[in-house]
């Protein structure tokens, strides 16, 4: 259930910001053109709640509802890391896609989303047999 | 209200979202590692995976299709174009370990370096990638 809670959060926080509309991210991502900061504001805003609100979750010393932080204990910035973010942007500068707004355009039956999404799979699959050869 | 106010409140939202998962589940909200684990399932996690996915996809869906002035999903890009990027996303996600919500929002909000590396990179090449194709590409 809090999970249900959270990704409802997630996904309203998404549509309400503009993140939905690809044409917004490009216009964001187009620094050198027709630049629209708006979505500056939406990373601004996620990211100075996480600052300050992971502060004081963290501080306890296990999660309301189970036993233990599930948090990534890597901490090396190594090529795989900056390759496979590089990988990620490309893609994202292309169609103005992320995960989450992709998603939350199935939720619409967005024509983009039915496409865009299947691929994504296909991607992740690709790299787990590409990591297993 | 203004567009960047509303554009703040969202991501505001989106950071309760995070918070609120970290509180209760003491998990991450990084959209890519949570489709993945849901595809290909290890372990007993899917459950958590399968109602945050269908949280975010009902609610977000429900708003676009119930609040006036919604930004609603592009129509018109071509189906090649989104194949390309969505396996781009979905390759590159796995091998960096996330995408914007989980080094984004969940990494940087722990502080971390690593997360910070990852969005500089993948900032820095979808912009390029956006200045190709809309400058350079259609230019010739």
């Amino acid at each position: 259930m809090a999970a249900l809670a959270s990704g409802a959060l997630f996904g309203i926080g998404l549509a309400m910001s503009g993140m939905t509309d690809p044409r917004r991210v490009l216009g964001f991502l187009d620094l050198f053109g027709d630049f629209d900061p708006t979505l500056l504001f939406v990373l601004g805003g996620a990211v100075m709640t996480t600052v300050v609100l992971f502060r004081f979750v963290l501080r306890r010393g296990s999660p309301v509802l189970a036993s233990t932080f599930h948090l990534s204990n890597l901490r090396h910035i190594d090529r795989r890391l900056l390759g496979g973010a590089a990988i990620f942007g490309v893609g994202w500068g292309i169609a103005g896609y992320c995960p989450g707004p992709a998603l939350a355009g199935l939720g619409i039956g967005s024509r983009e989303a039915l496409w865009f999404v299947p691929a994504m799979i296909i991607g992740m699959l690709l790299h787990r047999i590409v990591n297993r050869s | 209200m203004t567009a960047w106010l509303i554009a703040l409140a969202g991501g505001v939202l989106i950071g309760l979202a995070a918070t609120l998962l970290l509180w209760l589940n003491g998990r991450v909200a990084g959209v890519s590692g949570i489709v993945n684990g849901v595809i290909f399932p290890k372990r007993e996690d899917t459950a958590w995976r399968a109602a945050f996915l269908i949280g975010l996809i009902a609610a977000g869906g429900l708003y676009m299709a119930l609040v006036p002035g919604a930004a609603l999903p592009r129509t018109d890009y071509s189906r090649a174009g989104l194949i390309v990027a969505g396996i781009l996303v979905g390759f590159g996600t796995r091998m960096g370990n996330g995408c914007t919500s989980g080094h984004g929002v969940c990494g940087l909000g722990r502080l971390s370096l690593r997360s910070l590396g990852a969005v500089l990179t993948f900032m820095a090449t979808a912009i390029m990638t956006t200045f190709v194709l809309r400058h350079l590409w259609t230019a010739t």
